[in-house]
């Protein structure tokens, strides 16, 4: 299985640097380590939310709210340093990833003990959520200038050659990826979503650890609310609206399987890089943002059918083996 | 060495080839199979049987659990096809290449858990796929309701309305239904698995007399039930298969239920079982009282230092969920079990897990292996608690504990790295069971630990149960295979229906007394 999620990955990276190879032919300084840096920072946002997506997909669940809990949290870091420009940055983050842990841990509640689909549930608060951007921001706008320079520039302050977003990112890549293959509950969450029923019987709670996944994802969603609102210096209802939708392809054209179970940190951050590079190329060739669309929906739909081609060659191993013994 | 020998010779004169009961047929058969055989991977299902099916009689299929009656339904529905053999309907060879040329030939199985659509009305449900249309090609909604109603008349089902939804009726209904629909696509041979499982003792009569309803028409019907006094009451004739092989046939008016027991259970020496000395010590489990609303009632026993006991009865009696109770996945309503003389109340598998009992589970699929995942990690599943440090794993001390359990057990694979999936079923099971050891407990529950796999792996299993309990472990092991139970248990707990029946030393036990015990027949 890990060898094979590898030689996934590696098709993934490969379509990537030929992508990057095509691009250049019509434009010759995409491939420019310069412009490559650019492009990891822009799509670091991406990262971070497909990470958090794939948790949750992973126990074969799905957070459709990540979008509104960025737009919320956005709005109340956003407004707290209007009103109180003094807060420093660090404490805005932490409260901005404690805001989106609540909101997570709502949803992880009524999916742990109402037992209610999360597709359900996040549909209900994916509005829920953008609603109370509403109620407490009363349909105003944050503006740039009534935020600090602090608050717009810390991730865009440089550190050993990048910026500060892009050191978050690699951080949060990290960590991702410790907690998933070197903890007991990234242990929990891939068994959970492989086989359900027999992980109950191995003792795992599967409820709690639908919860605690719920609760990564708000917290991701949260952080990534103050950076976008300090990436894009505008706060508003209208903030990320739909973005859920292209957290989650970058989790399926990364290889992570919506039936649970399947996918890996590197799949999440390739699968949002392959979005970024998209989005971040096709303007500056004169490609019209529609065909960015269609670019991205035939890359999804592709992703699905070389995954779905991956499982059948492993049901034949499987075949092949039992016929051997 | 123990084995099957002594019961082998003392209770089976039938299970040679040469001696098989064959009884002249009173007709011409409806459906004949002649030397069918099919195999699975590394299990051979079937081996040369036959079974014929004749019009206007109910013949019952009589068998063990894994004894083939189910791959035989599935050939005659056109799931399976066989390896070898012949198929023949009214005397001409035919093929079933598929469920819809079985359909074709009229051939219609009304199973355990009727195949019907909840949420579709009675009269969908009765002609689903062959709806009368108008003459505009849409479905015609009137004629189908008033045929629905002309069926369900004939068969004296009157009551049912034809425009309830199927969810809303009770299960004996349902099976009404089920004919029902037999009927409307003039199914000429109907098989019938289980049907009563489920049912009332009303339902069941109901379900008798649309029974005698097929066989004034002419119906050509197959009953499989482990119940004797149905077989009777409803049976014209019989077939009882064992391992696979039809071991004899015949009119049930001229054979007693002891004779059929005996054809039953009586078996082939294909197995020696380890032969043990047990040193049987104290009590360690003790159960009294424990019910459950609707699976099992007052169940009480006790399990020894030392000791497999065996549990035995038919699918259904509930000993998986006694044992899914004790293992805290199962909630009960009432009763206590105490391990080393502590009364315990697991609320989760981790509790049962970290008191020291263990369930392995039946269904090695789904409930046991986690596919996908390497075998060093569904090893130490149940045991991250122990192998990880405050949430952090250690791969080394994974690995060291998958090691030790899977090399006592023989586990054949490249590589503890390698998926568990591309092992076989035999080797599959050896993880399962290996992941539970790991944990260290006191108890080990073995839900039909044997089911499915190769006669080698079986040795495996069995070899590393005697191993277990010498180490002074305590086993229970829920078996519905006879050999099994007698080759291995030091006492036998029989179920039926929910409650224990009768607990029995396994000293100059027989499997007549098991088999008679579980279905309920009084010698």
């Amino acid at each position: 299985m890990k060898n094979f999620l590898k030689y996934r990955e590696i098709w993934l990276l490969a379509g990537i640097v030929v992508l990057i190879g095509l691009i250049s032919t019509r434009f010759p300084g995409f491939a420019d380590p310069a412009n490559l840096r650019q492009v990891f920072n822009d799509t670091s946002i991406l990262m971070i939310l497909a990470l958090g997506q794939m948790v949750v997909i992973l126990t074969r669940s799905i957070d459709l709210s990540m979008a509104s809990n960025l737009c919320f949290t956005g709005m109340v870091v956003a407004m707290l340093n209007a009103a109180h420009p003094a807060i420093p940055i660090p404490a805005l983050i932490v409260i901005a990833l404690l805001v989106g842990l609540v909101l997570g841990a709502i949803n992880g509640f009524l999916v742990w003990r109402l037992n209610i689909p999360s597709i359900v549930v996040t549909l209900g608060t994916l509005t829920i959520y953008r609603g109370a951007t509403f109620v407490v921001s009363g349909g105003a706008w944050v503006n740039a200038d009534q935020m600090s320079p602090d608050f717009i520039n810390f991730q865009r302050a440089a550190l050993l050659g990048l910026p500060v977003l892009s050191w978050i990112a690699i951080i949060v890549i990290a960590l991702f990826f410790l907690v998933m293959t070197r903890t007991q509950i990234g242990r929990s969450i891939y068994a959970i979503g492989v086989n359900p029923t027999a992980s109950v019987y191995a003792g795992i709670d599967v409820g709690r650890t639908k919860f605690i996944v719920f609760c990564i994802s708000g917290m991701i969603g949260g952080l990534a609310g103050y950076l976008w609102i300090s990436r894009y210096v505008i706060a508003s209802v209208e903030v990320a609206n739909g973005y859920e939708l292209n957290i989650i392809a970058a989790c399926v054209i990364g290889g992570i399987s919506i039936a649970g179970g399947i996918g890996s940190v590197g799949g999440a951050v390739l699968g949002a890089l392959f979005l970024g590079i998209i989005s971040n190329a096709l303007p500056v060739i004169n490609i019209s943002p529609f065909w960015q669309m269609a670019i991205s929906g035939s890359a999804i739909i592709l992703a699905v059918v070389l995954n779905a081609r991956g499982e059948r060659r492993q049901g034949r191993i499987i075949l092949r083996k039992a016929e051997a013994a | 060495m123990r084995n099957m020998d002594g019961l082998d010779t003392t209770m089976d004169t039938t299970a040679h080839h040469g001696t098989i009961q064959k009884r002249p047929p009173a007709s011409v058969p409806r459906l004949t199979l002649t030397g069918i055989s099919k195999s699975f991977p590394g299990v051979r299902a079937l081996h040369n049987v036959s079974l014929s099916l004749y019009p206007g009689q109910v013949t019952a299929l009589i068998g063990e659990n894994g004894a083939g009656k189910s791959t035989l339904v599935k050939i005659m529905t056109g799931i399976y096809q066989p390896d070898s053999g012949e198929i023949g309907i009214d005397g001409q060879a035919t093929t079933l290449p598929s469920a819809h040329a079985a359909f074709g030939h009229g051939i219609t199985a009304i199973h355990q858990e009727t195949v019907l659509f909840d949420d579709l009305s009675v009269a969908e449900n009765i002609f689903l796929g062959h709806a009368p249309r108008t003459r505009f090609g849409t479905i015609d909604w009137r004629t189908m309701r008033n045929n629905a109603r002309e069926v369900l008349e004939t068969m004296r089902a009157g009551h049912i309305d034809a425009d309830a939804r199927l969810k809303d009726l009770g299960i004996a209904n349902k099976h009404l239904v089920a004919v029902a629909r037999a009927m409307s696509i003039d199914a000429r041979i109907v098989i019938m698995d289980e049907p009563t499982a489920a049912l009332s003792m009303k339902e069941i009569e109901e379900l008798f007399l649309l029974i005698e309803f097929l066989k004034s028409e002419g119906k050509a019907v197959l009953f499989i039930s482990h119940k004797f006094d149905e077989i009777y009451r409803i049976a014209d004739r019989y077939t009882v298969f064992r391992d696979g092989e039809m071991v004899g046939e015949g009119l049930l008016k001229d054979t007693g239920q002891n004779e059929i027991v005996r054809m039953m259970v009586g078996r082939n020496v294909d197995h020696i079982f380890p032969q043990r000395e047990p040193k049987i010590g104290a009590p360690v489990l003790s159960v009294s009282g424990l019910s459950h609303p609707t699976e099992f009632d007052d169940i009480g026993f006790e399990l020894r230092k030392g000791e497999i006991l065996g549990f035995y009865g038919l699918v259904g009696a509930g000993r998986s969920e006694v044992m899914q109770a004790i293992a805290g996945i199962t909630r009960t309503s009432r009763g206590e079990i105490s391990l080393d003389g502590q009364t315990i109340a697991p609320k989760s598998a981790a509790d049962s897990i970290e008191a020291g009992i263990v369930y392995v589970p039946e269904e090695r699929g789904k409930q046991g292996v986690v596919i996908g995942l390497p075998i060093f990690q569904n090893v130490s599943l149940p045991s991250l608690k122990r192998t990880s440090k405050s949430g952090v794993l250690r791969l080394a001390e994974e690995f060291t504990l998958a090691r030790s359990y899977t090399e006592r057990l023989d586990l054949r694979a490249s590589s503890l790295s390698q998926d568990v999936g591309t092992l076989s079923g035999g080797n599959q099971q050896k993880v399962v069971i290996a992941k539970w050891l790991a944990t260290t407990p006191k108890v080990i529950i073995l839900d039909e630990p044997t089911k499915g796999i190769d006669i080698g792996s079986k040795a495996a299993v069995h070899g590393f149960m005697a191993e277990l309990v010498a180490q002074g472990l305590s086993v229970i092991m829920v078996s519905s295979e006879l050999p099994e139970i007698l080759g291995m248990s030091d006492r036998v707990v029989v179920m039926r229906e929910g409650r224990i029946a009768a607990t029995y030393d396994n000293k100059g036990l027989d499997a007549e007394t098991l088999v008679r015990t579980a279905a309920g027949i009084v010698a």
